[in-house]
C-alpha cells in the first residue's frame, strides 16, 4: 500500500464529496496532499471539515469523488485497512488499557513482533515526553497528557498520513498553545503528512504549510497562511481571517489596482480582490491595518465609541455619521467622544463584490 | 446588675444537636425520605429478619431441624439442583442471545418500535405467557403443526408440562430484560472508541474483542446476576406450563407449599432463606470474577 | 452508498436477523394462539377453529366474576401508585438534593427490594401479614405491592430531580417562597411529567405483579393476574377458551396502559432499573 519506509509522494482528493438525506455536508473537495505537508482545514462548525476528516479515514463513506493514494484508489477501503493515524477530538483512549498498551494497539494489529513493537512505543513515549506514565490509565491522566498518548498513539505506527480532529479544542488557552508548540515540533521531527481540522484561525495560520477554508460543505480558498492573511480570495474568508471591518459602498472611480468607493459619511481608496461587477463593492479593512491620522483626504471621520488595553496597543471602536462602528488600533488611550480621522493604506483596503456582502 | 453577656444560649442541648445533624447533612429536607425508609425497613428488612429467625423457630426439633430436614430429604434438597438446571440454562441462554442481538440492532433504525415490541412479554407477565404457550406448544399447537407440517418431526414433540415449556418460558420473559440492559450498556460506550480502533488497523472482529468486550463485561456481570436471580425464582411457569410434582419442582414451590399448604411456616421461611442464601452465593462469585476487570468509566477521554 | 460487505459478515447479519425473526414470529404466536382461541366454538385438530363466537367472553365474565376483579384490580394498583408517589417522590427529593451521613446505606437500603425477586421476600412477608391479620385483605394486597413500587419510584425520580437546577428553588426562596410554596409552583410543575412517568411505570408493573398479590390476597382481593392463574390452574374443569377469553381481557388491560405509558417514556425505563455506574 505505501512504500516500505513509510512515505509516499502524495494524497490527491479529487472533487470529494459527501451528502445526506439531500442535504451536501461536503461538496468537491480538490486538493492535493504532498509529502511532508501540514495542511489545516479550516472553518465554522458545519463547514464540513470534519466530514472531509472522517471521508479521508475512511469512517465516512464519499457519496462522490475518490481518494488516492499516488496511483492507488483508496476511497473503498475500510478504515482499517489505510493505515493512517488519527488524533480524535475527545481522544478516544481506550479507557482500560494503559498509556503503553494505547499506544502499541495499532502495532498489535499489524502483528509486528513485541521486541519491535516495545522499543517504538518507547521511542513515542519518548517524543511526546510521558516516560512516567506508561503504565498507567488514561482516567489517571491531565487532559493534556491524554492528548499526548492520542498524539503518541496515531504516530508510532508510522502512518504516511496523520489526521488530526481539532485536538486541542478541549484544552485551556495555556495549554492549547503549549500543545501548538508540540504538534508543530513532532511534526517537524517526523516529517509526516498532516491534515488537521480546527475552527481556530490562530491554530491554522500558525501551524499549516497550507490552509483549506471550507464554508457550507465548499472549498472557499487554498493557500499558505501569509495568502490568506494578507489575501482573502473571497469576502467568506476575509471576514474569517479577522477583517472585521466590513461595509458596502459605491463605486466613483478608478480601475485596475486603486479602486475608489464611496458612501455618505466617507470616502476611501482599495484594491480589488475580485471583478466588481455592479457598482457596488464590499469594503474589507483589518483594524490593525486602520489607524487614527491626519484629517483630508482619504481619511474616515468619526467619534471614538469605546477604549480597550489590549497589552500593547488599544483595541477602539469608532462611530461614523453614516452610523458605521469601525474597528481600529490605536498607540494611545483616546477619550471617549473623541473625534478621529483613520486612515488605511489602499493595498490593505480589500474590495470584493457588493453581492458577497448578502 | 444583670449581665448582658449570655455566656452559653439558654437552650444548649437541642442547638447542638440541630448543629451536629446539619453538619452530617441531616436536615428537614432530609427527613423527607424518612417515611419510605421507614416503610422499607417495615415491610421488607423486618419480615426478612423476622423470617430468618422463624426458620430456627420449627415446630419441632432443633434450631436447626428445619435446614436438616431439608438437607435430608431428597424432595426438598433436589429442588436446588432442579432450579438451577432452569435457570443457569435460560440466563446462559439469554446473554448469548442478547450480546451479539444487541449489538447488531444498536444501529437500526427502528430500534425503538423492536424494543417496543420486546417490552410485552414482560409486561405481560408470566401468567399470560405460560397460558399463551400451553396453547402454542400444545401437541395440537400451531408449533408443533409447523414442525409435522415441515416435515421435522411425525409426531408432536412434547413441549408443554415439562422442563421445555418452562425453559422456553423462561427465555420468552427473560430475554426482553437482558436484552435491554446489554443495549443500554453498548450505547454507554463512546463511538469514538471503535473508531479509533479502526484507524488503527482492528477490523469489525477485532473491534469486538479488544474494545466492545472488555468494556461490557462488567455491564454484563450485572446483568447476568439480575436475569439468574429472576430466573432462578421461577414460580408460575413451573407450576402451570411444567411438572410440578416432579421434574419442575422448583425451590419456590417447596417454599410455597409449606407455607399455604401444609401452614408450616417455619419450614417455609427455612426454604426462603435457602433459595436467597443460593442466589446470593451465585452474585457474590460472579461480581467477584467481575473485579478482574476493568470497571471505569466507559469514555475515551476528556472530550 | 455502504460499502461491501464480506459474505461471512453478511452470512452473520442474517443469522442474527432470523433468530430475532423467530423470537418474534413465536412469541406472536404464543399470543395469537390465546387471542384465536378465546374466539372459538371448537378447535381441536385443525389450524383453526371449526367456527368463531364471542359468547366465552360473556361465560368468563359472568364465571370469573371478572367485574368484580377489574373493580378490585383498579382499586389495588391505583392505591398502589398514589401511596408509592407519595411516599417515593419526598425520599427522592432528599436523596437528590442532600449528601448525608449514612446515604449509602439508605440508597442500598432503596435498592435491595428491587433486586431480590418478588417470591424470595414475598413468603415471609406474607408470612408477617398473616400475623397481623391483614392476609387476605386489600390492605395487605396493597401493602404487599408497594414493597417494589415505592423503591422503584424513588429510583426513577431521583435522576429527574438532580436534573432540576437547584438554583430555581434559591431564586424562589429569595424571592419570598416558603417550602410549601416552593413544592407548589416550582418543584411539582417541573416534576409533573417525571412523576405522570414514574407512576404510569408503576401502574403497568403492578397490574402485572403476580406473586405478590398471589401470596397474599384471599378470595375477595384478588387482582385480575391472580385471578387469571387460578383460572389456568383449574383449567381440566373450564373450559379452555372460557380462560383464554379472561387471558385476553388481562392482556388487553395490561397492553392499553402500556401503550399510554410508552407514549410519556421510553421503553427501556420499564426494564432497566439499575444504574450502570460501576
Amino acid at each position: 500500500m505505501a512504500r516500505a519506509d513509510g512515505t509516499f509522494g502524495e494524497i490527491r482528493l479529487e472533487r470529494v464529496s459527501r451528502g445526506f438525506d439531500g442535504v451536501m455536508a461536503l461538496q468537491d473537495l480538490d486538493l492535493t496532499i504532498r509529502r511532508g505537508e501540514f495542511i489545516a482545514l479550516l472553518g465554522p462548525s458545519g463547514c464540513g471539515k470534519s466530514t472531509a476528516l472522517n471521508c479521508i479515514a475512511g469512517l465516512l463513506p464519499l457519496t462522490g469523488g475518490s481518494i488516492w493514494l499516488d496511483d492507488r484508489r483508496i476511497d473503498e477501503l475500510p478504515p482499517e485497512r489505510r493505515g493512517f493515524g488519527m488524533v480524535f477530538q475527545n481522544y478516544a483512549l481506550f479507557p482500560h488499557m494503559t498509556v503503553r498498551r494505547n499506544i502499541g494497539f495499532g502495532l498489535a494489529m499489524r502483528g509486528v513482533p513485541r521486541s519491535e513493537a516495545e522499543a517504538r512505543i518507547d521511542a513515542a513515549v519518548r517524543l511526546v515526553q510521558l516516560e512516567a506514565h506508561g503504565s498507567k490509565l488514561p482516567g489517571q491522566l491531565s487532559g493534556g497528557q491524554q492528548q499526548r498518548v492520542a498524539i503518541a498513539r496515531a504516530i508510532v505506527v508510522q502512518p504516511p498520513l496523520v489526521l488530526m480532529d481539532e485536538p486541542l479544542s478541549n484544552l485551556d488557552a495555556r495549554l492549547r498553545l503549549d500543545m501548538r508548540h508540540e504538534i508543530r515540533r513532532i511534526h517537524n521531527e517526523l516529517g509526516r503528512s498532516t491534515v488537521y481540522v480546527t475552527h481556530d484561525q490562530d491554530e491554522a495560520l500558525s501551524l499549516a504549510d497550507r490552509v483549506v477554508v471550507l464554508r457550507d460543505g465548499r472549498v472557499r480558498q487554498i493557500g499558505t497562511p501569509e495568502d490568506l492573511y494578507a489575501r482573502p480570495a473571497v469576502l467568506d474568508v476575509a471576514r474569517f481571517m479577522g477583517y472585521r471591518n466590513i461595509f458596502d459602498g459605491a463605486v466613483s472611480g478608478g480601475d485596475g489596482d486603486r479602486v475608489t468607493v464611496e458612501r455618505d459619511d466617507l470616502r476611501i481608496v482599495g484594491t480589488p480582490r475580485a471583478a466588481l461587477g455592479s457598482g457596488r463593492a464590499a469594503v474589507a479593512i483589518r483594524p490593525e491595518d486602520l489607524v487614527p491620522g491626519e484629517d483630508g483626504a482619504g481619511a474616515i471621520p468619526g467619534v471614538v465609541e469605546s477604549v480597550e488595553f489590549v497589552g500593547r496597543e488599544y483595541a477602539a471602536t469608532a462611530l461614523t455619521s453614516g452610523g458605521l462602528l469601525l474597528h481600529f488600533r490605536s498607540h494611545r488611550r483616546l477619550n471617549l467622544d473623541e473625534p478621529v480621522h483613520l486612515r488605511a493604506a489602499p493595498e490593505r483596503v480589500l474590495l470584493f463584490g457588493a453581492e458577497e456582502n448578502a | 446588675m444583670t449581665s448582658h453577656v449570655e455566656a452559653s444560649p439558654p437552650r444548649a442541648e437541642p442547638a447542638s444537636l440541630r448543629r451536629r445533624m446539619a453538619a452530617a447533612g441531616w436536615d428537614r429536607t432530609t427527613l423527607l425520605m424518612v417515611p419510605a425508609a421507614v416503610f422499607v425497613v417495615l415491610l421488607f428488612i423486618y419480615p426478612f429478619a423476622y423470617g430468618l429467625v422463624l426458620s430456627f423457630q420449627p415446630a419441632k426439633g432443633g434450631a436447626f431441624a428445619n435446614y436438616a430436614t431439608f438437607f435430608s430429604d431428597p424432595y426438598l434438597y433436589d429442588t436446588i439442583a432442579t432450579t438451577m438446571r432452569l435457570g443457569l440454562p435460560a440466563t446462559v441462554l439469554n446473554m448469548l442471545l442478547a450480546l451479539p442481538i444487541a449489538f447488531q440492532v444498536r444501529h437500526f433504525r427502528w430500534q425503538r418500535v423492536l424494543t417496543t415490541i420486546l417490552v410485552i412479554p414482560i409486561t405481560l407477565g408470566t401468567v399470560l405467557v405460560a397460558q399463551g404457550l400451553l396453547t402454542y406448544l400444545g401437541p395440537q399447537g400451531w408449533l408443533n403443526r409447523a414442525l409435522i407440517e415441515l416435515g421435522l418431526t411425525s409426531t408432536p414433540v412434547r413441549l408443554t408440562h415439562n422442563y421445555w415449556g418452562v425453559f422456553l418460558a423462561l427465555v420468552i420473559t427473560e430475554f426482553p430484560f437482558v436484552f435491554l440492559l446489554t443495549l443500554s450498556y453498548i450505547t454507554g460506550i463512546d463511538p469514538a472508541l471503535p473508531q479509533a480502533a479502526a484507524t488503527l488497523g482492528a477490523g469489525p472482529a477485532r473491534q469486538f474483542r479488544y474494545v466492545f468486550l472488555p468494556l461490557l463485561i462488567p455491564g454484563l456481570a450485572v446483568a447476568f446476576c439480575l436475569a439468574f436471580v429472576q430466573a432462578f425464582s421461577v414460580f408460575p411457569s413451573a407450576i402451570l406450563l411444567g411438572a410440578p410434582a416432579g421434574p419442575t419442582r422448583v425451590i419456590s414451590i417447596a417454599a410455597y407449599q409449606a407455607a399455604f399448604e401444609q401452614y408450616d411456616y417455619s419450614m417455609a421461611s427455612a426454604i426462603a432463606m435457602i433459595m436467597g442464601a443460593v442466589q446470593l452465593v451465585v452474585v457474590v462469585a460472579v461480581l467477584g470474577a467481575r473485579t478482574l476487570f476493568y470497571r471505569g468509566p466507559m469514555g475515551g477521554g476528556k472530550g | 452508498m455502504r460499502r461491501v460487505e464480506s459474505l461471512p459478515t453478511k452470512l452473520w447479519h442474517s443469522l442474527i436477523w432470523l433468530t430475532i425473526g423467530f423470537f418474534l414470529v413465536n412469541l406472536f404466536g404464543l399470543i395469537a394462539a390465546v387471542g384465536v382461541n378465546s374466539f372459538a366454538t371448537r378447535w381441536l385438530g385443525t389450524w383453526l377453529p371449526a367456527g368463531y363466537t364471542t359468547r366465552w367472553y360473556f361465560a368468563a365474565w359472568e364465571e370469573f366474576q371478572l367485574s368484580n376483579v377489574l373493580l378490585v384490580t383498579m382499586e389495588v394498583v391505583l392505591a398502589v401508585v398514589v401511596l408509592s408517589l407519595l411516599l417515593g417522590v419526598p425520599a427522592a427529593y432528599a436523596l437528590a438534593r442532600r449528601e448525608f451521613a449514612g446515604k449509602r446505606l439508605v440508597t442500598l437500603l432503596f435498592v435491595l427490594p428491587l433486586l431480590v425477586p418478588p417470591i424470595t421476600y414475598g413468603i415471609p412477608l406474607a408470612t408477617v401479614l398473616y400475623q397481623l391479620h391483614l392476609a387476605g385483605t386489600m390492605t395487605g394486597v396493597i401493602l404487599a405491592n408497594l414493597v417494589p413500587t415505592v423503591p422503584f419510584v424513588i429510583l426513577v425520580m431521583t435522576p429527574f430531580i438532580e436534573q432540576i437546577d437547584p438554583r430555581l428553588e434559591a431564586a424562589a426562596r429569595v424571592f419570598g417562597a416558603n417550602t410549601f410554596r416552593v413544592f407548589l409552583h416550582v418543584l411539582v410543575p417541573l416534576l409533573a411529567p417525571g412523576m405522570l412517568a414514574a407512576g404510569l411505570l408503576v401502574l403497568v408493573r403492578t397490574v402485572a405483579m403476580f406473586e405478590l398479590t398471589f401470596l397474599t390476597a384471599g378470595p375477595s382481593s384478588q387482582t385480575l393476574v391472580v385471578a387469571l392463574y387460578y383460572s389456568v390452574f383449574a383449567a381440566g374443569v373450564r373450559a379452555g377458551q372460557s380462560v383464554d377469553a379472561m387471558a385476553m381481557i388481562y392482556m388487553a388491560t395490561t397492553l392499553v396502559w402500556l401503550f399510554i405509558a410508552l407514549r410519556f417514556v421510553d421503553p427501556t425505563q420499564l426494564v432497566t432499573r439499575v444504574k450502570k455506574t460501576s
